[in-house]
């Protein structure tokens, strides 16, 4: 009954071997000490990862991350709470309603008074300024520890999807209304409102491709783990072993794919799939958002125009505007030559 | 598997609350699916009957009245000051007196079959509109109300076919008094304009939140702007937002008022009790020749809307008492909500004014102008 074997299908980590605190390898030009914090073991911690706690190196470009980042917290939450007239009560119930707003269209790029967008400015200059820092900080760890940068990247990627929304598009469109409110609701709302006002976002061939990158992450994330995990028996999780040992449970993974769709990838190469895959999400998303309303003003009327939004038979027939003004996508495909 | 007993208690704990938010933000299905446009574009309405059972009672048209004698000496021959139901018969004048009473201020009665007195200065009854010395004069404020509101049940059916007649001559339901009041003196679903203090919530140098960012029932509980009623329902503000050329040309719409726009939206959606598809194939909400012909039918209603608050509601202000008005001192007014009340059609479509012709015979009032149907 070894699919009832729970031994091998466990959400936690079963055995934790305890030894003393590892302060970590040295590396040039930082003695040990300059990691802050006197290491802690957490036995629930341990179920999920590495039962040792800390120490931690924050640096100076950590710790002016932090700050800055705890300021436009402080600017976003206050104004929050601000907005219930201080009422702590009705600030839990309807935080994720709160929001603290850009500015209105009237004040197109310039500064507008604090209670007028400024404070929305204001948060999200400082929380720029902490995650630049913070990727700063993540690239320099990276190469102190003699490794690649690829992280660093990755949160690049996600910086220029952040830097498009709120910075980039709203410069190119001459307004900071156009950027996106800090709040649970509120950004879900302006999602909305935005396909909306451009007339429909999955007609825009990036966010298509976004969309594929994401979906296709999970994917991949699933076969991967899946893959590792079902190798587990044979220890495919301890890497040093694999290296000396091919002929277990990499390999079983290896083959695996290959017998069930004739390709597969290797040990480091699955590994770029899920990179790739992971960056170019925000990134051809990125591209996507920066176009709308730059380019291209409605994304429904413009894949008619490029002929790949399909046409359906008429259920309600002669359906006009009664206003008389509006375009059809029939009257956009006769204009523009387009076939339906 | 062994867990340890903390472990158990997290499972136990997650396990109760995943079940009462199951249970309490979920309808058990089946539901009932209307189909609205072409097979695979999703244009579907969703009810769930058993919650159309517990508000049917809401959609109940009364039983109407033994039909009056339409011959006789007119009511303006036997009564005086009778300005807009003078050339109905006698007969008919008391018909519809008696009606309006049970629509809008009926006498409520205890059990014991005594009539149990309203709150504040108001009578139920005739006396509710009446000085019970002399009904003909107009001091009690809500006779002159109830004037004006006879005058627009006419308006509306004369001239906002094209909202209440369903398109077609004749086929439509039009409205009664009972449309709006169901048995209220005021009627339940009404709006006034949102004082400052609430559209700019925030103090001082704090952001003053710009009307939008709470839990609002008014857009079904979204955080979108919840001042909608003052710029689509009284004044003009512009519904739409999405370019008509692909390319940007000339489309000055900001996103913001597209939160607007889908605030107002919300609120059909709400009144209407159905889903954006009723109206709209949302792969291009914008575009007429993929819509339903509701959607049309709603456009006339949001002029109708308009025309009813600004020529019939906001001129009585002077005539409403200070406890009768909105926060900034503006009657109340009328939205979808008002007569539709979660129903695709106000009452399901019942045609009482079949049974009323009385309230066609009153004296007419002239057409909104053109510019008020563009």
């Amino acid at each position: 009954m070894a699919f009832l074997d729970f031994e091998y299908q466990n959400i936690f980590t079963r055995v934790q071997v305890r030894g003393p605190a590892y302060a970590g390898v040295s590396i040039a030009h930082e003695p040990p000490e300059h990691r802050q914090g006197k290491p802690t073991f957490s036995h629930l911690f341990g179920q999920i990862g590495d039962a040792q706690v800390g120490p931690i190196y924050l640096g100076w470009v950590g710790l002016i991350s932090l700050i800055f980042g705890f300021a436009a917290f402080e600017i976003i939450g206050l104004n929050m709470w601000a907005s219930v007239g201080w009422d702590p009560v009705q600030f839990v119930r309807q935080l994720f309603w709160l929001a603290l707003e850009p500015p209105a269209p009237a004040y197109g790029l310039s500064i507008p008074p604090l209670a007028q967008g400024g404070w929305w400015l204001l948060a999200g200059l400082f929380l720029t300024i902490s995650i630049l820092l913070w990727w700063v900080r993540i690239y320099t760890r990276a190469r102190q520890l003699g490794l690649g940068s690829h992280t660093a990247w990755a949160f690049g990627a996600a910086i220029w999807l952040y830097l498009v929304l709120g910075f980039f598009r709203p410069i190119a469109m001459g307004s900071w209304s156009e950027a996106v409110p800090f709040g649970i609701f509120p950004h879900l709302d302006w999602t909305n409102a935005f396909s909306i006002r451009y007339g429909n976002l999955f007609y825009n061939p990036f966010h298509a491709l976004s969309i594929v990158f994401l979906y296709g992450s999970t994917l991949l994330f699933a076969m991967h783990g899946a893959t590792i995990l079902a190798a587990g028996r044979f220890g495919a999780e301890r890497e040093v072993e694999q290296t000396l040992d091919r002929g277990t449970a990499h390999e079983r993974c290896g083959l695996f794919w290959r017998w069930t769709m004739g390709f597969n990838a290797s040990f480091e190469s699955i590994h770029r799939w899920a990179w790739w895959f992971a960056v170019l999400t925000p990134i051809t998303g990125g591209i996507g958002i920066l176009l709308t309303g730059t380019v291209v003003d409605n994304w429904y009327l413009w894949a008619v125009k490029q002929g790949f939004a399909p046409g359906y038979p008429e259920v309600f027939p002669n359906m006009n505007d009664p206003a008389g003004v509006a375009a059809t996508a029939a009257g956009v495909a006769a204009t523009t030559g387009a076939t339906r | 598997m062994r867990l340890s007993f903390g472990a158990w208690l997290a499972v136990a704990l997650a396990s109760i609350a995943g079940a009462a938010i199951l249970l309490t933000s979920f309808e058990r299905p089946p539901v009932s699916v209307v189909q609205r446009g072409f097979r695979g574009t999703a244009m579907e309405v969703v009810y769930n009957p058993r919650a159309l059972a517990v508000k049917a009672y809401l959609h109940q048209a009364p039983e109407a009245s033994e039909p009056a004698d339409a011959d006789g000496e007119r009511a303006k021959e036997v009564y005086q000051n009778v300005q807009v139901l003078g050339d109905l018969s006698v007969a008919q004048f008391g018909r519809v007196m008696q009606a309006i009473t049970e629509w809008v201020s009926p006498e409520v009665l205890d059990e014991a079959g005594n009539p149990v007195p309203a709150a504040g200065n108001f009578e139920r009854g005739c006396n509710y509109c009446h000085n019970p010395e002399n009904y003909a004069e107009d001091s009690v404020y809500t006779k002159v109300v109830a004037r004006k509101m006879l005058q627009m049940t006419k308006h509306i059916n004369e001239h906002w076919q094209s909202h209440v007649g369903n398109g077609e001559a004749g086929q439509g339901a039009g409205v009664t008094c009972y449309t709006c009041h169901r048995g209220n003196p005021v009627p339940t679903q009404v709006w006034a304009q949102v004082p400052e203090r609430d559209q700019r919530r925030g103090r001082g140098f704090t952001q003053d939140s710009a009307s939008q960012n709470l839990a609002s029932p008014v857009v079904g509980l979204s955080s979108l702007p919840y001042d909608i009623f003052t710029p689509y329902f009284e004044q003009a503000a512009d519904i739409r937002v999405a370019g008509n050329d692909p390319m940007p040309v000339n489309n000055r719409h900001s996103i913001k008022q597209a939160e607007w726009t889908l605030g107002l939206m919300a609120h059909f959606a709400e009144s209407l009790n159905v889903n954006c598809t009723f109206c709209h194939n949302t792969r291009a909400f914008a575009d007429w020749s993929q819509s339903s012909p509701q959607r049309v039918n709603a456009w006339h209603g949001i002029r109708m809307i308009r025309d009813i608050n600004v020529n019939y509601i906001d001129p009585l202000k002077p005539v409403f008492p200070a406890n009768r008005l909105g926060p900034n001192g503006d009657p109340l007014k009328v939205n979808c909500a008002t007569c539709h009340q979660g129903a695709h059609k106000p009452l399901y479509g019942a045609n009482m004014l079949r049974d009323y012709p009385e309230l066609n015979l009153t004296a007419g009032t002239p057409a909104p102008p053109e510019s008020a149907r563009r």
